[in-house]
């Protein structure tokens, strides 16, 4: 199972400085220096108290600024001394000749610092008169320097399908591939990639995404893991990309759309995001530490996922590698730390604070059951007012022993009084209990609601006069209830209304408060500018895309790489601080970055400058030696190629097979899942504890809207490496393994999509096995098969058939497979044999990637 | 086409398949050349890294017992006759020390110490001391290393959980098993190298949750994930050809397949394709192999005798433990049974007695059945939980019938086989069992000891991850217990 990218490692840092270029300490010395001297002369250690990484420590011990003759350090990094020479020998590290040149050199231009690049403001570079995609410039001039070339574009057929999967996760349909073969104006292309952007499928793949990254569920996730209804803020993102919301509006309504003016439902929907986090209700659970960690969560998500730094280090000390301390850690906690509502989700459907979504027709139908039941009350209270009732037991001399609390009040009270009779309703329960304890309390209006109970529900003598009203009261109240319940809510985030005092924790324990903060951002990057006295999250949520802010576009510009190409140009896309990787190509990500803010953070404009490019369009064919030197395709000398995600793959084979039901939004469903996947897992009590599978269309819904219980996500989905939604995921594994292969030949999902598909190629594929062999290949590969690829489809084919003609009882079973209806008409054992060749084109390597 | 980019692509498959002599690209070209799988035993699918084991190994594999839940340690190992004087006395401040307590019992009005009702006698050669409710493991005791003084960070299951399999609180970190996946790859190339069993448990059992991510990989590849071996339906998801559909049907499929999936690599040049091309030769052996590993046909009467009643019905904690033997004696590197129903806050005397009779016989048949296989001394056993048990009684107290709460500051482990110290006790606790007294062993450190009996240095079985060089045993330094080490 061992993946071959990872075996073959490419040292993409290693640039040659020409000798007219200036020298740039992060580009050129950096890379030196952490390899050979921050070991001893660094962050973690400084050895006769020298740290390199400092300008100031360095000028004040090893380096003159230009002036490389006076330096200690050049004397040292030239020294023939065994003892003297630096490194030591003793480190097993050596400076090469062009490596002392440049530190050389770097002091000789004054011995300049930059902070981690990261934190540097992002440059354009001027270009060489604008070429038609500044991408494809970036991307030759350094596959100039490496002395490679790029790839050819790939084939139209290709192109499309990779296309179709990068903006709607579907693939074309053969309809979608001719047009496009025979449309010969120099724009099919870009009309191409239209379509699809126009598609209403674009907002699900893109917002597929971004659930990773919000790490969006319909449980809660700890412990019980009951359901939570939160689907409209997953159906909110579907939207806002289909929009085309502008990413820096996008950032502020999922961090701060409840602060912003008169908030509309769809800004407070969007801040689900901060309620994504995984909750528990556990019994002994302690409020104060689900405070701090519900916190501590959205803190490092945020972090995360807008400014790609891992702050999960400054929670319990300052960290060790970037400029992140424990103080300014809990700075950031502080625009979280005051959420509104418990600390515990109670393992409700609807943890407080949410918000339901009503329309203005919903809203007057809802009004009008309301006022509904207002006056049946009312009739109900004049008509008890209206009642001429002598309690028979006030009677004098009465004989008690013979009245019966049917016709007598006083009786009634004294006979339920302080007794758990659980016919009653818990409020006339109350009062009935302090009749006992103090008759005395029994005045007024609460005399007047135990009168309305009792002559309407238990006095012989009146309540048969009651019996209609009482009736269409419960029905009406029901009918409110129902109502209410089906339209949908969803947490929503807010502040309490004083907030609270934050301090750092001290090693990261919420019983061990230390120094208070205030709302803050990191020192290292300009400052937050606060509209009230203290800043708050809509002002952090402006900070995060404002223009002087170096991290937040550039993180996003190549989420959106790593979307489309595979790999980002910073591969760690989450972590840019200086344990991160280094950007492959820094000057393109940089270009982006202000290309992107400067165009409104237009994120289809975005989409359609990558996909544009050349470089995107390359064929993804791969020499053995390109493979050899950049496995990854870090240089991209060819073009994309990965593994389909697990949505994509589900998606794609009842999307060929037309089973699919493309219906958006909504509750998530439960398609075939095997037995007792949540059951062996799932705790007594829990509401998500046995599986109950949908039946009918919902079964062919797309993968966004399945229904994601964490502790025990799809197997099919997971299988594939899609996250079980616990934290914030920014990037996938793509890994390949036997379950996977175990799953595309037999999940009941796949394999009825194969019996579809092949009833498909019975009905529209021709007459000729070969016409319907190419039919397949059309339908799921949007290409004709070779001749060769033919003949051993087609040899294939004739095995199953005399198989299954031979064995019907076989046929029968397998065109019975999954709740879809077999097509009538067809024969049985015909269908089987093409549902197993179905299946093979299914489980094709092409098939489960992106070409 | 853009004038950017030329090329030229004229290299032969085979030059390439040449200069990429890696494991799997060889089994692929093997199967390629017309050998099937069968006919070929192909090379170690799932290499160690390079440099592991760091020393030679003690134990090979490791099969993991973990009662979920909690189980008592003053019920079943740590002895305190002293404490029958102290019944429904409060438990005395200066022991309980203003500690964190759950919110279950945090807001009790008194804290009335409740005496074990179980008998203890000192069993074996060593004289171990054992509760009356372990019949069975009492005959196993000189094999076992008993630690009294294990503890843990988290004092709810959810993160205790976490914890215990993950050396984390937080989600998202690798289970012990991912690790050694990980790092030592597996001896078997039809089976996973980490395996995970969910028998059922009592009805008494207060059924606590499992998750996924106790047998997740985390951020290291999701090929490392643990694989769950289910008690009903398909015994590993999807292993099952749909109805209709034979094992012949499937070869025919799967030649027709690796030809397909050649010509693209042919065309693309993707090693990957390669790896998949193994892949789907491999779940076919699957389609094999694990249908003959949970088929007991083969076992002796008198071997299934030992592991008691129920070891014939699948999804029992009787037939999980004979898989797990069976599973390492195929070269499945970790195998983890997680047996629920152990948290007794209320009625713990009989709940706790249904869920040993439910697990000690074959507990102990474990132990001894891989003893006279000579599996043993390769083989690394371990019993625990996620934390122990409060001295003092959660809700009502008689001298027959009390509960117990979360007690995250000691608790018992055990481990046997490879590379341990049989027949010893380690670590003591103080009179009520709520403090350590001597010799604590975190879990962290536990986990370093299972690393070093397994040929591993736990610091240096690392990886990178947000930033940091990542550990099972995290940062803070755990410590190897030299004591516990044969």
């Amino acid at each position: 199972m061992i993946s071959l990218r990872t075996l073959a490692v490419l040292a993409l840092v290693a640039i040659s400085v020409r000798a007219e270029e200036p020298i740039q300490f992060n580009r050129d010395v950096r890379p030196i220096l952490t390899d050979a001297c921050f070991s001893c002369h660094g962050p973690a250690a400084k050895k006769g108290g020298l740290r390199l990484d400092q300008r100031d420590s360095a000028l004040a011990a090893a380096i003159v600024a230009g002036k490389p003759e006076a330096s200690e350090l050049v004397r040292r990094i030239l020294s023939n001394d065994q003892d003297e020479r630096m490194p030591p020998p003793s480190s097993h590290k050596t400076l090469k000749a062009h490596e002392k040149e440049i530190l050389k050199k770097w002091i000789a231009q004054g011995a300049g610092y930059q902070k981690h690049w990261a934190f540097e403001a992002p440059v354009k570079t001027a270009l060489p008169k604008s070429p038609a995609n500044p991408i494809d410039w970036f991307i030759a001039q350094r596959l100039a320097k490496e002395k490679l070339t790029g790839s050819p574009e790939a084939d139209r057929p290709t192109l499309i399908r990779r296309v179709a999967f990068t903006l709607t996760g579907l693939p074309p349909t053969p309809a979608e591939v001719e047009n496009y073969l025979k449309d010969a104006s120099p724009d099919a292309y870009k009309k191409m990639v239209e379509r699809y952007l126009g598609s209403k499928h674009y907002g699900e793949e893109m917002a597929r995404h971004w659930l990773d990254v919000a790490r969006y569920a319909d449980t809660h996730g700890l412990h019980l893991d009951n359901e939570r209804q939160m689907w409209l803020y997953r159906d909110w993102v579907v939207k806002a990309f289909n929009q085309n919301m502008p990413f820096d509006r996008f950032t502020v309504e999922q961090l701060a759309g409840d602060l912003l003016p008169k908030p509309t439902p769809d800004q407070f929907i969007a801040t689900g995001f901060n309620r994504c986090n995984v909750t528990t209700s556990e019994g002994g659970s302690i409020d104060s530490e689900w405070v701090f960690r519900n916190a501590v969560d959205r803190t490092s998500t945020m972090t995360e996922v807008w400014l790609g730094l891992s702050a999960g280090c400054a929670v319990c000390h300052d960290h060790k590698f970037d400029p992140i301390s424990a103080k300014e850690f809990y700075s950031l906690y502080a625009f979280f730390y005051s959420a509104a509502g418990p600390a515990l989700d109670g393992n409700k459907l609807l943890t407080e604070p949410t918000i339901k979504t009503s329309s203005p027709e919903q809203d007057k139908k809802l009004a009008t059951l309301v006022k509904q039941i207002a006056d049946l009350q009312m009739e109900i209270k004049e008509k008890v007012k209206s009642l001429k009732y002598d309690d028979p037991a006030a009677v004098k001399d009465a004989d008690l022993k013979k009245l019966d609390l049917t016709k007598s009040l006083q009786i009634w009270i004294k006979q339920n009084g302080g007794k758990d009779n659980k016919a009653l309703p818990q409020d006339i329960k109350n009062l009935l209990k302090l009749a006992v304890v103090d008759p005395n309390k029994l005045k007024g209006a609460n005399e007047v609601k135990l009168r309305e109970y009792y002559f309407e529900h238990v006095c012989a003598l009146t309540k048969p006069e009651f019996d209609a009203l009482t009736k269409k009261l419960a029905a009406v109240t029901k009918e409110r209830d129902d109502f209410d319940k089906s339209i949908p809510g969803t947490f929503v985030f807010k502040d309490m209304p004083a907030p609270r005092e934050s301090f750092v924790m001290m090693r990261g324990q919420y019983t061990k408060p230390g120094e208070k903060v205030e709302p803050n951002t990191l020192g290292v990057l300009p400052a937050i500018k606060k509209v009230g006295p203290r800043a708050n999250r809509l002002d952090l949520a402006h900070w995060l895309v404002s223009p002087e802010q170096p991290l937040t576009a550039r993180v996003t510009v190549n989420r959106f790489w790593q979307q489309y190409f595979g790999v980002g140009l910073v591969k760690s896309s989450a972590d840019f601080g200086s344990q991160g990787e280094l950007p492959s190509h820094p000057e393109l990500l940089d270009h982006l970055a202000v290309w992107f803010r400067e165009n409104n953070w237009d994120v289809k404009a975005l989409t359609r400058l990558m996909l544009h490019s050349a470089t995107f369009k390359q064929s993804s064919r791969v020499t053995p030696e390109l493979w050899k030197r950049d496995p990854e395709n870090r240089l991209v000398a060819r073009g994309p190629r990965f593994r389909l995600d697990a949505e994509q793959i589900r998606d794609n084979a009842l999307f060929v097979s037309g089973l699919i039901h493309l219906e958006m939004g909504g509750r998530g469903v439960r398609p075939y899942q095997p037995q007792r996947i949540w059951e062996p897992v799932a705790f007594s009590g829990s509401n998500t504890g046995t599986y109950t599978q949908d039946k009918g269309s919902a079964l062919y819904r797309r993968s966004i809207y399945v229904f994601y219980k964490r502790t025990a996500p799809p197997p099919y989905l997971t299988n594939f490496d899609a996250p079980n939604r616990e934290s914030s995921c920014n990037r996938r594994e793509r890994s390949n393994t036997p379950l996977q292969a175990l799953q595309l030949m037999n999940d009941v999902q796949h394999f009825e999509a194969a019996r579809a598909l092949a009833e498909r190629m019975i009905i529209e594929g021709g007459k000729s096995p070969a016409e319907r062999i190419a039919f397949l290949y059309r339908t799921v590969l949007s290409r004709a098969p070779e001749s060769q690829e033919l003949a051993i489809v087609q040899q294939a084919l004739e095995q199953n058939l005399a198989r299954f003609a031979k064995d019907g009882d076989a046929a029968k079973k397998v065109v019975r497979i999954g709740e879809s209806q077999p097509k009538t008409g067809l024969a049985e054992s015909e269908v089987a044999a093409y549902a197993l060749i179905a299946n093979l084109v299914l489980n094709l390597d092409e098939t489960v990637n992106r070409n | 086409m853009n004038p950017l980019f030329e090329y030229n692509l004229n290299e032969t498959r085979r030059q390439f398949l040449g200069s990429a002599g890696m494991c799997v690209g060889g089994l692929a070209l093997n199967m390629l050349l017309g050998k099937t799988a069968q006919a070929q035993t192909p090379a170690r699918v799932h290499p160690p890294l390079a440099g592991l084991p760091h020393f030679a190994p003690k134990a090979k594999s490791i099969i993991y017992l973990h009662m979920n839940g909690a189980p008592s340690q003053l019920d079943l190992w740590d002895h305190k006759p002293g404490l029958q004087a102290y019944f429904d006395r409060d438990l005395p401040p200066s022991v309980q020390g203003g500690q964190r307590l759950s919110t279950m019992t945090s807001g009790q009005q008194r804290f009335p110490v409740a005496p074990s009702k179980f008998k203890f006698t000192r069993e074996g050669k060593c004289g171990t001391w054992i509760s009356e409710l372990l019949p069975h493991t009492a005959k196993i005791v000189d094999e076992i290393a008993v630690v009294k003084t294990v503890h843990t960070n988290a004092i709810n299951h959810d993160p205790a959980c976490t914890f215990v399999m993950t050396g984390s609180e937080i989600p998202g970190k690798p289970s012990m098993g991912s690790w050694l996946a990980y790092g030592l790859g597996s001896e078997s190339n039809d089976l996973p190298a980490f395996v995970v069993l969910t028998p059922r448990f009592p009805a008494s059992g207060n059924g606590q949750a499992l998750f996924t991510r106790m047998w997740s990989s985390g951020f290291l590849a999701t090929r490392f994930n643990g694989v769950a071996l289910r008690g009903a339906g398909d015994p590993v998801l999807y292993v099952q050809n749909p109805a209709g559909v034979s094992s012949q049907d499937r070869r025919t499929m799967l030649d027709a397949l690796s030809q397909l999936n050649q010509r693209n690599f042919e065309r693309f040049g993707d090693p990957e394709t390669q790896t998949r091309i193994a892949q789907y030769e491999m779940a076919f052996r699957m389609q094999t192999s694990v249908p003959n590993l949970v088929d007991l046909a083969s076992e002796p009467q008198h071997v299934l005798d030992l592991y008691g009643p129920g070891v014939r019905e699948p999804g029992s904690f009787a037939h999980s433990a004979l898989l797990a033997r069976r599973l390492i004696e195929r070269g499945t590197r970790v195998v983890k049974i997680l047996h629920r129903g152990w948290d007794q806050h209320g009625n713990l005397p009989q709940a706790l007695k249904n869920q040993t009779m439910d697990t000690d016989q074959a507990t102990a048949a474990l132990v001894i059945d891989l003893k006279r296989r000579g599996l043993l001394d390769e083989t690394l056993v371990i019993w625990g939980g996620e934390f122990g048990r409060t001295v003092y009684s959660q809700g009502t107290l008689t001298r027959d019938n009390y509960g117990r709460d979360h007690h995250p500051r000691n608790f018992c482990m055990w481990l046997a086989g490879g590379g341990i110290k049989g027949g010893i006790t380690y670590g003591e606790t103080d009179d009520f069992s709520y403090n350590i007294a001597e010799n604590p062993a975190h879990l962290l450190d536990m986990y370093a000891t299972v690393l070093r009996c397994m040929g591993v240095d736990h610091e240096r079985l690392t990886f990178k991850f947000q930033g940091l060089d990542q550990k099972l045993t995290g940062v803070e330094g755990a410590q190897l217990i030299p004591a516990l080490l044969a």
